[in-house]
């Protein structure tokens, strides 16, 4: 019944994106008020929290930074954070809650991991249930899933500030933002997502790996008899929480939110994608309420929505038109790399949803996707992570992307450019340039060195195009801050570990810095009224335009690269070797 | 020096909030609300013995059994300790061939209607507890065969264990191996 299983699954995808905009207005205009300290429904419990921290921490509450002051304590923080999980996971054999017993990681994947974490990408060259403990996962990874993420979204903020103020050398404060972003956004939801996913089964305790026996003992290859299967445990839901709704990515297991105690039903896979999309769509909607128009916030989500809706289906296309190769005495969808329970709906959606944001969690093994739909996850990490991107990266990406489109168009008709009522200056284009290309360099030189390196090809799993898919994905995951793999790609390598780490830290901080630069910049500006010959960028042109730019710099950059790879394997796939 | 003091605080108390007392606040309402579930969804045998947990599934090849899934896992199927696919590309012959050996080691197992995929193409976590219904549904007359049950015996305990899609319309229909063949064990 292939129709019945089309309409199951479209009507499930549209489902899925009305509830996800009934909730960009509601989350967007909490998160306003949060970050410009009005009263919220939780501030009777959270604001005295909230000013303990400040009063601990030495935090003036009146205290404003500029966009150096600003940068520098982001920077700073974020190296603590470092140092910190870095020394956790080479010691990790002398912390406490590690009933497994497991080593400390060795110097370049720790190095590597650390970077991983602090930059909200969360590649994986370890594999969780064998080698990481309890302590390690909620109080030295998953710290990072929350402070990560609330970095992102403090530069959103800032930058949005830095629109929408006039004549001001203050663009906020970091620590408060830091502050409000975990104790009023991230904590509540996480809390309250991760009861809901044990409510389906997701695990959480502190019990050391339990023994069960096999109903039916096995034979393995090599003729050794397997009696038992070892249950991994730990304190999975708090941590699944986090990594989705801060599009952090990490998995507690291996497989991932592929892994039944990752994410055990239907409902569950509904949860997580919602998680991972619900932040980077309704900042759109805090950007609109910060400008007073919130028309300037639905046209960037329009722009999001209408790109992640033609990717989706292209994917869906795809993957339901299957592999032709297996075709000869097998029927059904096809299910290399995907679960029975998420089916090819909710394995596409999920995989569009964690590679347009920078999530990089995984319901399924993307190197296993048929070509085209590989392709698609692939360009909507290289497209920049901006539709709907990263928490708050995805924000000040497009932002970028908008400064671009609206210079762009400003020389066709030959004004001075102006978004928001700022006139777009050099600065602002360097900017905006940086923030846009950064991670599309990093990705190309990146790919070369490793496509002419013994230690950079022999990491490859398959053989022929779909090796230099591999390599390609793995440098633009890291660039872009994604995370996840074609994870045939054995990536614990030195080689791996160390190009990967220094993809991720330059594809991190310094659109950071440049986003917080171009804040600053901007919010020193007085306001232009719009004049008969502004471009408004609260209307369908725009939409189309801004659409437009974003594609243009996607395929100009990966064209050449796209097309040696899963596109000359769609083509061998069809025409049956 | 300030603000690296601000920094070394502000840092300690936001991991003692989301690293310490968030887990285990999260673990604490848990056990109380979903015992069951946060410790693993266990399945205990007759006589208390552990014998697995509902949500991971486990390796069948004797014909009285349905079988899983393929899976991928390295050293042996299964293996909870190394989760996750095969990684293999489409168009890997490698791939094409692991599919057509399963393909025909089904056939020659009594299966005549053309075999649904799931039951030939790894899972990807390795560790996927259910089969598409088809898929049981395939297996109805080698299981019956093997148990000298009947066909209608068998097909009952199949229909009994479908878990529609969850609400009427998410995900899939399924049916999760495990548990069938446990109720199948306990047949008189």
């Amino acid at each position: 019944m292939p129709v019945m299983e089309i309409f199951f699954d479209i009507g499930g995808m549209l489902f899925f994106l009305i509830v996800l905009t009934l909730l960009v207005k509601p989350l967007g205009t909490y998160m306003t008020n949060v970050y410009q300290g009005k009263r919220t429904f939780l501030s009777p419990i959270l604001m005295p929290i909230e000013n303990l921290i400040y009063r601990a921490a030495g935090i003036k509450q009146d205290e404003e930074m500029d966009w150096k002051d600003y940068a520098k304590a982001m920077l700073l923080f974020n190296s603590l954070g470092f140092a910190v999980l870095f020394l956790i996971l080479l010691l990790q054999g002398m912390l406490p809650l590690n009933p497994q017993g497991f080593p400390g990681f060795p110097l370049d994947l720790a190095f590597n991991t650390a970077v991983s974490f602090v930059t909200n990408t969360n590649w994986q060259a370890y594999s969780g249930e064998s080698a990481a403990s309890y302590f390690t996962q909620m109080s030295g990874l998953a710290v990072q899933n929350f402070l990560s993420a609330a970095t992102g979204m403090c530069i959103a903020i800032a930058l949005i500030r830095g629109f929408t103020r006039h004549t001001s050398q203050t663009i906020g404060n970091f620590w408060q933002d830091m502050t409000k972003s975990v104790l009023y956004i991230l904590l509540p939801i996480s809390i309250i997502a991760a009861l809901l996913l044990v409510s389906q089964g997701v695990i959480q305790n502190f019990d050391p790996y339990t023994n069960s026996s096999l109903l039916q003992p096995i034979q393995t290859p090599d003729g050794q008899t397997i009696a038992n299967q070892m249950l991994p445990m730990g304190p999975v839901a708090s941590q699944e929480a986090i990594k989705e709704f801060g599009t952090n990515g990490g998995g507690f297991f291996n497989a991932n939110s592929a892994h039944p105690f990752e994410n055990p039903t239907p409902l569950t896979n509904f949860l997580e994608i919602l998680l991972i999309l619900l932040i980077p769509f309704s900042l759109t909607y805090t950007f609109g309420r910060f400008a007073g128009n919130t028309r300037q916030g639905w046209a960037l989500f329009t722009t999001m929505m209408m790109l992640f809706i033609v990717f989706l289906g292209v994917m869906y296309w795809s993957e339901y038109s299957g592999n032709p190769l297996v075709k000869p005495g097998v029927n059904g969808s096809y299910m290399e790399g995907k679960e029975v329970r998420f089916g090819i709906g909710g394995s596409v959606l999920f995989a569009v949803s964690t590679t347009a944001t920078s999530s990089g969690a995984v319901n399924t093994m993307h190197d296993s996707l048929t070509p085209i739909g590989g392709m698609v996850t692939m360009l909507l990490i290289l497209l920049g992570e901006d539709i709907p991107g990263g928490v708050g990266s995805g924000l000040y990406t497009i932002l970028a992307f908008a400064i671009i489109a609206v210079f762009i168009a400003g020389l066709m008709i030959g004004r001075t450019p102006e978004y928001l009522g700022k006139k777009i200056e050099v600065f602002e284009m360097w900017m905006s340039v940086l923030i846009v290309l950064t991670s599309g360099i990093l990705v190309l030189i990146f790919v070369s060195v490793a496509l002419v390196t013994y230690a950079g090809i022999s990491s490859i799993l398959n053989p022929g195009p779909h090796g230099l898919s591999e390599i390609l994905y793995a440098f633009a995951s890291v660039a872009n801050n994604n995370g996840s793999a074609f994870a045939g790609l054995n990536a614990n390598t030195l080689f791996y570990n160390l190009t990967t780490a220094v993809a991720m830290l330059i594809g991190r901080f310094v659109p950071a810095v440049a986003a917080l630069a171009m804040a600053g910049s901007l919010s020193k500006k007085k306001y232009t009224p719009p004049s008969i010959g502004t471009l408004p960028t609260h209307q369908i042109t725009f939409v189309l335009w801004l659409t437009f730019v974003i594609l243009i710099v996607g395929a100009l950059t990966f064209f050449p690269a796209l097309s040696l790879g899963p596109i000359v394997e769609h083509m061998i796939m069809h025409a049956g070797q | 020096m300030k603000q690296i003091k601000t920094t070394l605080k502000l840092f300690v108390i936001l991991m003692i909030l989301v690293g310490v007392i968030y887990p285990i606040a999260v673990t604490v309402m848990a056990q109380l609300f979903f015992p069951k579930e946060a410790g693993g969804s266990l399945i205990y045998g007759s006589g208390g013995n552990l014998t697995g947990s509902a949500l991971i599934g486990q390796p069948f090849s004797d014909p009285k059994y349905f079988w899983s899934r393929p899976s991928a896992t390295s050293g042996f199927p299964y293996n909870t300790m190394a989760s996750g696919g095969s990684n293999l590309g489409p168009t890997n012959k490698v791939l094409i061939d692991q599919i057509s050996n399963r393909t025909e080691l089904l056939k020659s197992s009594g299966i005549q209607a053309p075999v649904p995929s799931d039951l030939v193409e790894a899972s990807a976590s390795g560790l996927d507890p259910h089969i598409s219904v088809r898929s049981a549904l395939v297996q109805i007359p080698r299981v019956a065969r093997a148990r000298n049950l009947s066909v209608e015996a068998v097909r009952k305990q199949v229909l009994d264990h479908v878990e529609d899609k969850q609400f009427g319309f998410l995900g899939e229909q399924r049916i999760n191996v495990l548990k069938l063949n446990l109720a199948l064990d306990g047949m008189k």
